[in-house]
């Protein structure tokens, strides 16, 4: 029998695969099914600029940016989770206790050097991360516990060391200062000082402070920061590619020699840490921690990463689609605001919005690929 | 067992042998492989040979314990008793990826290829190249890897036009060339397919089948598990037939025809 080199191309692969097809009307839709989450979002600003007066104006846009961070960052690490095929519904608390740790440390060393109050805050945050991902991810990838009961147990274990070690009501921290990396830009300008970066002109005092705008928030300055990270690490490194291809075929994976439950491992570590550092911006913001800070975070941080274009059955999404779907859901929050709409509404935008997202990625498989 | 067979043998010492070379050394020889499960002993005490360049269709009804043995060689299972040779020398494969670091590379029945991902990187699934990402950053070479892949498959004549769509769009002869693939680039000493053209059209069988031809002519030794008589003589040199969990024939294929294969096979 003789090789013959003829084509194994299907005629499906053919049609999406040709260069001069690209602007056949399927497949602008697929590339609408696609983007639709990046074209929602641009539907909503403009939406929200002509109907709601003050959205469109680059200070109410850094707000957005600010306010979005630390529901952004609890979806980072999640990102990784959901492509794996798994869920951790405990960032929420993890979240939770690590505000209220890293707050318990940073008001028991009140008099201390700030940078080392927010250094050993930080520890602490990171250090509950780690016991919170560890735990998650021995019970997962080593003890095969579905992900949806193992975090579920975590969620309340941190859950309720949060309110032990709290007590209940917020941790505040009274150091002074602290608030400038939690709400202070990397740049500002007063008419008459001038330009004067991390800070405020030092001439400024009294009632000038409120001529000071602020530029570029240091919120968002982290969430370039970290979101950059994970997009690195998801989408250009040799883990990144196990997470994919761990949530695409477990078995396939492994097969191929990719260690499966130190990939899961490492992923629901790098979630709960996610998670932490979620908690260690929200400190930074109101300087104090809470209990159940994100306990209504998990599930809209879920729904950023299904509006993002990731499958809840794994293997598919990016971290870019994440920091879409957040925008979308900060965008929604913020312009019902503006328009003086009871803010409980919000909650049935984003649901309509997260139901959207799902029978969009349905259509995927039928409609386009 | 004598009362179960009404052919010549069934003692894994007595089968029919092809008779193979003094001196050469076989690619991979397996001597009294047993697995059980539980109370089942799956492979019972099989003795299996393959040679360097030859074809060996592995047949036996479902149960038979084909792909239990297969499974022990690419490191899925571990055996209970005896020893595996690669080249002569005694290997231990406790796993997968220890198996295709031995040079044995194995196309499932379930392809074990990753859907969400494109073809070339499931051809360097688990073994990416490294690379740059941004220019600066420790990351992977995508451009490497493609360029590799478009090499290696249009060196095995298949034709895939987007290597990074993903493979659940290819179709199945795509994705089992995509796998075969996978084991060509990287340099198998042994090839094992598990139901290669099951669940193919009929172009797509022969194009598989021209796949193991290939492999053949590269001088790969390959295993086929099939059901299908007819592939099983358009490739295979040597027929290995199991019953049972045991070892009950090895014939030539030029010596024998479907019939007397199918009888050794069901008992």
């Amino acid at each position: 029998m003789s090789v013959k080199s003829t084509s194994l191309s299907s005629p499906a692969s053919e049609a999406s695969a040709s260069q001069d097809e690209v602007l056949a009307p399927s497949n602008l839709v697929a590339f609408a099914g696609r983007m639709w989450a990046v074209l929602f979002l641009i539907a909503l600003i403009v939406f929200f600029s002509i109907a709601a007066p003050g959205f469109f104006d680059l200070f109410n846009f850094q707000a957005v940016g600010a306010n979005m961070a630390v529901l952004l960052v609890l979806g980072l690490g999640q990102t990784f989770v959901i492509i794996s095929a798994g869920i951790d519904l405990s960032t929420g608390f993890v979240m939770g206790l690590a505000s209220v740790a890293s707050a318990i440390v940073m008001q028991s060393l009140t008099g201390y050097p700030l940078p080392v109050i927010i250094l050993l805050g930080l520890m602490t945050t990171l250090l509950i991360g780690l016991a919170a991902g560890t735990v998650n991810g021995v019970l997962v990838a080593y003890m095969r516990v579905p992900p949806f009961i193992a975090t579920l147990g975590t969620l309340s274990v941190a859950e309720g060391v949060a309110y032990v070690l709290s007590g209940g009501p917020p941790v505040s921290i009274s150091t002074r200062g602290l608030g400038f990396f939690g709400n202070g830009f990397l740049a500002y300008f007063h008419p008459e000082a001038g330009v004067s970066f991390l800070g405020m002109p030092d001439s400024v005092t009294g009632t000038a402070v409120r001529d000071v705008v602020g530029f570029f928030p240091l919120q968002v300055l982290y969430i370039v920061v970290l979101a950059s990270f994970c997009g690195w690490l998801l989408g250009s490194t040799r883990f990144g590619r196990h997470v994919y291809a761990v949530g695409g075929n477990p078995k396939a994976a492994s097969r191929a020699g990719i260690p499966l439950a130190w990939t899961l491992f490492k992923i629901y570590v790098l979630c709960s840490v996610s998670a932490s550092l979620a908690g260690f911006l929200y400190v930074l913001r109101f300087n104090g921690g809470v209990a159940n800070a994100g306990d209504a975070l998990m599930l809209s941080s879920v729904a950023a990463i299904a509006i993002g274009g990731a499958s809840m059955l794994g293997g598919q999404g990016r971290i870019l689609g994440t920091v879409v779907g957040a925008l979308v859901i900060a965008v929604i929050q913020n312009g019902l605001v503006i328009l003086g709409i009871d803010p409980f509404w919000q909650y049935v935008a984003v649901g309509a919005v997260i139901i959207m997202a799902v029978l969009v990625d349905q259509a995927k498989g039928r409609f386009f690929p | 067992m004598t009362t179960l067979a009404p052919h010549p043998v069934s003692a894994p010492v007595s089968i029919p042998q092809v008779p193979h070379p003094e001196g050469l050394t076989p690619v991979l020889r397996c001597r009294k492989i047993t697995k059980r499960f539980g109370g089942l002993v799956a492979v019972d005490q099989v003795d299996f040979d393959v040679y360097p360049g030859e074809t060996v269709a592995l047949l036996g009804d479902n149960g038979a314990g084909k792909s239990t043995l297969i499974q022990t060689v690419a490191g899925v299972h571990r055996p209970d008793g005896g020893t595996i040779e690669l080249d002569g020398k005694e290997v231990d494969i406790p796993s997968p990826l220890q198996a295709r670091d031995l040079g044995i590379e194995t196309v499932f029945q379930d392809l074990a290829l990753c859907d969400n991902l494109g073809a070339a990187e499931n051809i360097f699934l688990g073994r990416e190249l490294p690379g740059k990402a941004y220019g600066f950053l420790p990351g992977l070479n995508n451009a490497r890897m493609r360029s590799e892949a478009k090499t290696v498959l249009s060196e095995l004549h298949i034709n895939i036009r987007n290597l990074e769509a993903p493979v659940r769009t290819l179709s199945g002869g795509q994705r089992q060339a995509t796998a075969i693939a996978r084991a060509v680039y990287w340099k198998a000493k042994l090839m094992i397919m598990d139901e290669p053209t099951a669940a193919l059209g009929v172009p797509e069988q022969k194009k598989v089948l021209s796949l193991i031809e290939t492999l053949k002519s590269r001088g790969v030794p390959v295993i086929v598990i099939s059901h299908n008589m007819q592939d099983v003589f358009e490739v295979a040199d040597r027929l290995f037939i199991m019953r049972r969990g045991r070892a009950v024939a090895d014939l030539r294929a030029a010596d024998t025809n479907a019939n007397e294969v199918v009888r050794l096979m069901v008992g």
